[in-house]
């Protein structure tokens, strides 16, 4: 069972190795959209400062968006999904493995230059750890409500924009928690609140999006 | 015992003829019903509630708004109560009423937006605030909307009506967190100044018309929610043997 | 002998109605079942079914043994080498076979390991389908239309190949419209109808 999910997990990273490229989209575009906002509302340290965890958020969903068109439809249409049923793992643990390479691949870049984006826009430095802790907590929420949109959108001809219409509602607390976390600490405030609910969030959508997700997907393999 | 009544009476009511006949008796009363409340309720809201001293007349549209705004979060609650039962049993005519009902639960969720914004010109001086209310409405309506537009993507309707019915459930488990955070966000944002409306506060006078609509905002759910789920049934089964009975030679 | 897998009455629905008339299949172990059935007669539902991708709608499905399905498409993944492929078939079934090498040599594509799967012919590409049956030891074999797009020579690895899975005591299911398996034991043969009229 565990090899199983071991091999899942190597294949997929192997093949997000090999598309190169296409896997540093999503931080190229974190990018794009951190240089384009300056651009939009102008260079001002405080107005920056004030937007930054907004838009390190933002960007990051955006980011988590653009690869979930890659998450189970190549499988459908090659036939490896249908596969996962006669595994020897279960199919809900090894919808989790994908979500988590998901999370490896476009969760962890954006953890990971994070900082650099937060100099970009001016966030002071002692609110960095907790933009930092909210990323870590709240980018896996979006692998798992993203992986559960692309699974309830996967037998649709084009799914891609009803994608986002079915996350932007799902994915509004995630964001109010995490900015409220960084922007409470900004202001001198605790941030604990705000990272208790959302780590209580995290738990919920451990517990309840593979559950969602295996059966949206048992669905569209039929 | 009174378990395995309630499974034997939804599988009856799963069989499309009997379903089909069931909304065919039923809406006319419900219609009849709906439209006795509404003569009544605007007759109470419009003529017999005196204006208020401060709001004058513009407070009125509360009792549009305040009933479609219960019936919007009301229908989703029936809509999942019907995802459950289709998902478990999966009984085709529950999906297709699950299904039925978003169209219905957006509008009256549009209705509540609209007139909230309406209200909200004179009152806040702008048509949109970042109100609490406001904003978990503006969010359920996008549920609604994801809903419809996920079954409408399906060629084959019951895969999309099960599909959707996943979706109605992950729905019920977010709105509360929604509708929690939001209230969370406005209260940091903006201070809770403005708070929608005074239930507590409410003139006992006031009262009678709101029962009135509400009871008609019911029937209007219940009246077009069987209404279409009819119809749905008629437009995937009009291959079938049993429609070409019913409605004759005619299709 | 040892059954594998067993179903009863088993049907499936699609938009309510049922896809053929529902069946019991019984696969036991060194026994070949072949499910015959005109084109859209719901063959591939069947296996598909028989393999748990599916729900049914109607009656119920045990299994008592590991499986392999081999439907339409080969499961490959384009962009991985043949090799790579394999080996992740073989992990991921955890029951190990055939090494990677022996397995490509016995469906004809030795030396073909470092291309990429995408470069490979549609019969090819079916080949590499049967190696991945061979390189992860699995109990019952499910295989959709497995002559598709093979010649006569690899017909008869096909032949070959469910020959000495049976002999080793593994069940077959296999759905074909051309060529019918040349096997020592006449397999059974099971006919799909289409459902009688259900009107509601």
């Amino acid at each position: 069972m565990l090899k199983s999910v071991l091999a899942l997990l190597r294949r997929d990273l192997r093949l997000a190795i090999r598309h190169g490229g296409e896997s540093l989209m999503p931080l190229l575009f974190l990018f794009a959209v951190l240089i384009l906002v300056p651009l939009g509302v102008g260079p001002g340290p405080n107005l920056l400062s004030a937007i930054a965890p907004g838009m390190v958020w933002v960007a990051a969903l955006l980011a988590s968006l653009l690869a979930l068109e890659g998450l189970f439809r190549p499988d459908l249409e090659d036939g490896t999904l249908e596969q996962w049923w006669t595994a020897p793992a279960p199919v809900g643990l090894l919808v989790a493995t994908r979500l988590f390479s998901h999370w490896l691949i476009t969760g962890l870049p954006v953890i990971l230059f994070a900082p650099l984006a937060a100099q970009m826009l001016y966030l002071p430095d002692h609110a960095l750890p907790v933009l930092l802790l909210t990323l870590l907590i709240g980018t896996p929420i979006l692998s798992l409500i993203g992986g559960l949109a692309s699974a309830l959108t996967l037998g649709t001809k084009r799914g891609s924009v009803l994608l986002s219409i079915l996350i932007f509602p799902l994915v509004v607390p995630v964001l109010i928690f995490a900015t409220g976390a960084v922007s409470a600490v900004a202001d001198g405030l605790s941030p604990r609140a705000h990272l208790g609910l959302l780590t209580s969030l995290l738990i919920l959508a451990l517990a309840l999006a593979p559950l969602a997700t295996t059966a949206a997907l048992k669905l569209n393999v039929e | 015992m009174i378990w395995q009544k309630i499974k034997v009476g939804f599988h009856k009511l799963g069989s499309p003829p009997i379903f089909y006949r069931l909304c065919q008796v039923l809406s006319p009363w419900l219609w009849a019903g709906f439209a006795v409340s509404l003569v009544i309720g605007l007759y109470y809201a419009l003529y017999v509630v005196p204006p208020d001293y401060q709001q004058s007349d513009s407070f009125r549209i509360l009792y549009i708004h305040v009933p479609s705004a219960w019936q919007a979060m009301a229908g989703y609650l029936v809509m999942s109560i019907l995802a459950v039962i289709a998902l478990v049993w999966r009984i085709r005519t529950t999906e297709i009423m699950a299904m039925a009902a978003a169209p219905i639960g957006a509008a009256f969720t549009v209705i509540c937006l609209a007139t909230g914004s309406i209200w909200g010109r004179p009152m806040w001086g702008t048509f949109w605030a970042w109100d609490a209310r406001l904003t978990s409405m503006l969010v359920l309506l996008f549920i609604y909307l994801g809903i419809m537009g996920l079954y409408a993507a399906f060629e084959d309707k019951r895969k999309g009506a099960r599909v959707a019915c996943i979706l109605i459930l992950v729905g019920l488990v977010n709105i509360p967190i929604i509708h929690f955070s939001v209230e969370w966000w406005t209260t940091l944002h903006q201070g809770r100044g403005i708070s929608f409306v005074g239930e507590s506060t409410m003139d006992a006078s006031m009262k009678p018309p709101l029962i009135w609509m509400i009871v008609a905002t019911k029937l209007l759910f219940t009246a077009a929610l069987l209404d279409r789920s009819r119809n749905e049934l008629i437009d995937q089964d009009r291959r079938k043997g049993w429609i070409r009975r019913k409605l004759g030679a005619s299709v | 002998m040892s059954e594998l897998l067993t179903a009863e009455a088993v049907g499936f629905t699609r938009s309510g109605d049922l896809v053929f008339d529902p069946v019991d299949v019984c696969l036991q172990s060194g026994r070949a079942l072949v499910i015959a059935g005109p084109n859209g007669s719901g063959k591939t539902t069947l296996l598909r079914l028989l393999a748990g991708i599916l729900t049914p709608a109607r009656g119920r499905v045990q299994r008592h043994g590991s499986l392999a399905f081999l439907g339409h498409l080969a499961a490959v993944k384009g962009d991985l080498t043949v090799r790579e492929n394999l080996e992740f078939t073989a992990r991921f079934c955890s029951r190990p076979g055939l090494p990677v090498n022996q397995a490509l040599a016995r469906v004809g594509l030795a030396g073909l390991g470092l291309r990429p799967a995408r470069a490979l012919s549609a019969g090819q590409k079916r080949r590499v389908g049967l190696a991945c049956l061979l390189v992860a030891r699995r109990d019952t074999w499910l295989l959709d239309e497995p002559y598709a797009s093979l010649d006569d020579i690899g017909g008869e690895l096909v032949d070959s190949l469910l020959e000495q899975h049976l002999a080793g005591g593994g069940a077959v299911a296999l759905s074909t419209h051309q060529r019918q398996p040349r096997l020592e034991q006449a397999p059974e043969r099971l006919l799909i109808r289409p459902p009688g009229r259900e009107d509601e």
